[in-house]
């Protein structure tokens, strides 16, 4: 097994047995980074890596995983704790000089398929149109090494790092991305196609093309965050680094606080989610108990024993179905929050009698057309957020208000079979409660549910109300992320 | 303790040359569970190639591949062993006629000449080599899921009349899931996990080219292309390699060389299979800048 002497003093790699010790490490790593690791695991990635050469670093990597990592959304943060935890431990991470970026001039004269690109240290003597130039190059040929060179001088010229400097990664990748103009770069790479062909390509061509070259600059960006990673790492060492790259898992993604990235790591996980649960909510209700006893069909058993029940005869369960009406705030803040919910209570809504759906900012519409007759429910989610009529005055939560429309025009449709969940975090711009419409609303209905994606220590904190509502309803619950989202609809039904 | 792989690379080498194009975790995950002796659970969308693995890995080591179809109500008796009723009633009534000792029938009725072996005992009790298939476990319900644990872990079979019966060699394990379900934590670390995703671009063409003879490298690369902007929809299923497949058969047999739009969206029925996927995709492709750029 050869192993690369790390430039970093402080972290031994000797051969023989330390490997297993920076593998303790790297898995009290994995835990703090919230990935169960149970001891057998762990014991079997040690047996792994013996048969396993640590200088292979890719089969490393995934013969480490399948070890370790058994949900396929624990694989990202598995990623990103391996890339910091053994970044200081290969060949290509030492810190060296921009040796590797390739000669401009070498392009510049034409010569596509020149191989060598370890060209003299050129890179630091380059204007930023040149730079430019070169990441245009090597994004229309794809062309790997020489997008990480590029990545590498990016960061080196336009992050800013410096050592010591207590700030994350995003806002080096920030920084790097905003004066390399990707997007501008991605017109040009399109523009650039159209005028080479005689014909110019259809929408449908054009199309392939964009997808083709989106995913070359998805790489590049790649590139850029591992070049961002590597010097952070170099700067900081290991331990603090896993700290602050670390990310939430996608089931702990706070709805509130969700990047652009989480939102579609979310929307991918919430359509598994809601298969899983309707899966598991229908073998619920087939392996549910018995139902009441059932006297009459006793009695008429018993005559066989001579009028003795021998046999007690039970009912059929009748499954109980609950008519459900979701009352959602979609003002900015939590319309992300209100998005999933109203999701996962649609793909369920076999599970229940009726789902009729309302939203809210101000004023409130009914939206349970909507969702009537679609396949698609992303689709009807997102006329809800485009096409319903929420506004009264001025498009700011008013609970009090919207309240009262809903008391006004629907109250008298609530029955005693009737579960309504309310979701929004009662920050009501100060305007009145009117609480009193949630005490009659819990009087009629079944039961009355409140759902808040705020954490509960903000509870009652500002304008936020919701213990003035929160005290005629049947529970309030503090859903911030899938987890909870799943456990509470997990209960109600 | 001789192992039939080297290393990665042959592991991959040997796929290979069974048409199962693999990839680095592929390979990876079916060389450490050889090593380390562990069922592997194969996750994944539907149409990658699941079932496909364990049964180019049975082809790759010459192996015999022995295959339980997971289903709900899977039970003992269809996935163990049983004993054979009929055979043991036949002899007990023969038996009675000569007058035999009560101990001595009841100890003979229930030998291995009354047992039926189901697939997992089978896989354990086998002479020669076999690869042993769990197919979607993830259909059955948890508790059944704890009849797997021991043969899982110990590669041994408890039956209460007989005794513990102990594998005579390791059997690979496969174990193949839709994720319909969680799956419990018991089985899981049991297990190397393995997810199969949709391959990348240069992957699928490569595939294409080996399952579709014929087929110009050319046209296997646009299809390649296409079949990735479908992926980067957001659809109700995207299309599976197997239908990224059937889509290359069906251009082959309409004699198509240059996939353009009419082409596109004419056939794309192929790879999609949800009316609603349909309209969007069609929608979709036709507009140059797409909602997900």
């Amino acid at each position: 097994m050869t192993l690369v002497q790390p430039p970093d003093p402080t972290v031994p790699v000797d051969l023989g047995e330390p490997i297993l010790d920076l593998l303790a490490g790297f898995i009290v790593q994995l835990r703090s980074a919230g990935l169960p690791v149970s001891l057998t695991e762990n014991l079997d990635a040690m047996e792994a890596v013996k048969h396993v050469p640590l200088s292979e670093r890719d089969t490393f990597k995934y013969a480490l995983a399948s070890t370790l990592v058994k949900h396929h959304n624990h694989w990202k943060a598995f990623e990103t704790v391996f890339e910091v935890y053994f970044s200081l431990r290969g060949p290509e991470y030492d810190i060296v000089d921009e040796s590797e970026l390739p000669d401009l001039d070498d392009d510049e004269h034409g010569e596509p398929e020149s191989g060598d690109r370890a060209g003299a240290g050129a890179g630091d003597s380059l204007t930023p149109e040149e730079l430019q130039e070169m990441l245009y190059r090597a994004l229309m040929r794809g062309d790997q090494p020489m997008m990480r060179g590029v990545a590498r001088q990016a960061v080196k010229r336009y992050a800013g790092m410096e050592p010591g400097r207590p700030v994350g990664g995003t806002y080096y990748l920030y920084r790097t991305l905003r004066n390399l103009d990707l997007d501008g770069v991605l017109e040009r790479l399109l523009q650039q196609e159209q005028d080479t062909d005689d014909d110019p390509p259809s929408d449908f061509e054009e199309r392939l093309l964009r997808d083709e070259y989106q995913e070359r600059i998805d790489k590049f960006q790649k590139e850029i965050e591992a070049e961002i990673r590597r010097r952070l790492v170099a700067d900081r060492g290991i331990e603090a680094m896993a700290k602050t790259l670390r990310k939430p898992l996608p089931e702990d993604v706070d709805f509130m606080h969700a990047s652009r990235e989480e939102m579609a790591s979310l929307r991918k996980a919430i359509y598994p989610l809601t298969r899983k649960l309707a899966s598991r909510l229908s073998r619920k209700r087939r392996h549910g108990r018995k139902g009441p006893l059932d006297f009459r069909s006793t009695v008429r058993h018993s005559l066989s024993y001579g009028g003795v029940p021998v046999e007690p005869k039970f009912r059929n369960p009748r499954p109980h179905k609950p008519e459900i009406f979701v009352i959602a705030d979609i003002s900015g803040s939590v319309a992300a929050f209100a998005r999933f919910t109203l999701h996962l209570v649609y793909a369920i809504s076999g599970q229940f009698s009726k789902v009729r759906s309302f939203v809210f900012i101000d004023g409130l519409d009914e939206v349970t057309p909507y969702f009537e007759g679609v396949e698609d429910i992303n689709e009807a989610v997102h006329r809800v957020n485009t096409e319903a009529d929420v506004v009264w005055v001025d498009g700011h939560s008013d609970y009090g208000h919207a309240l009262g429309v809903f008391w006004e025009k629907y109250g008298n449709e609530i029955g005693p079979r009737t579960s309504i969940m309310i979701l929004g975090d009662a920050r009501n711009n100060y305007h009145a409660s009117e609480s009193w419409i949630i005490k009659e609303m819990a009087d009629k209905a079944r039961n009355i549910h409140w759902l808040n994606p705020e954490p509960r220590s903000y509870w009652d904190t500002g304008d936020s109300i919701v213990g003035d509502y929160a005290q005629y309803c049947d529970g309030s619950y503090e859903v911030r992320n899938l987890r909870q989202l799943e456990a509470f609809v997990d209960k109600l039904v | 303790m001789s192992f039939t792989f080297a290393d990665v690379a042959a592991v991959k080498n040997d796929l290979a040359r069974v048409d199962y194009l693999s990839d680095e975790a592929i390979a990876g995950v079916v060389f450490l569970a050889e090593r380390l002796q562990k069922p592997i659970l194969v996750e994944g969308p539907a149409g990658t190639g699941k079932t496909q693995l364990a049964k180019s890995v049975a082809e790759m080591t010459g192996s015999r591949l022995i295959r339980l179809q997971c289903y709900e109500g899977l039970d003992e008796a269809k996935a163990l062993y049983e004993w054979n009723y009929k055979k043991q009633l036949l002899r007990i009534q023969t038996e009675r006629a000569d007058d035999h000792d009560w101990a001595e029938v009841s100890d003979d009725i229930f030998s291995d000449e009354f047992l039926l072996t189901r697939p997992l005992l089978e896989a354990i009790s086998a002479d020669d080599p076999v690869v042993l298939l769990i197919d979607e476990v993830d259909r059955v319900e948890v508790e059944t899921e704890a009849l797997l644990l021991e043969i899982l872990s110990d590669y041994q079979v408890s039956i209460p009349e007989l005794g513990t019966i102990v594998a005579k060699q390791i059997p690979m394990v496969f174990l193949t899931s839709n994720n319909t379900r969680e799956l419990s934590e018991a089985l899981k670390r049991r297990c190397l996990y393995l997810h199969i995703d949709y391959p990348d671009m240069e992957r699928e063409k490569e595939i294409v080219l080996t399952k579709v003879p014929d087929i110009t490298e050319n046209l296997a690369d646009q299809i390649a292309r296409v079949v990735r902007s479908i992926r980067s929809i957001e659809l109700k299923k995207s299309p599976s390699v197997s239908e990224t497949i059937d889509w290359a058969r069906t251009l082959m047999l309409l004699g198509v060389s240059k996939i353009d739009e009419k082409v596109a969206t004419d056939t794309i029925s192929v790879l999609l299979k949800y009316q609603s996927d349909i309209k969007k995709a069609s929608k979709e492709l036709s507009t140059a800048d797409g909602l997900s750029a």
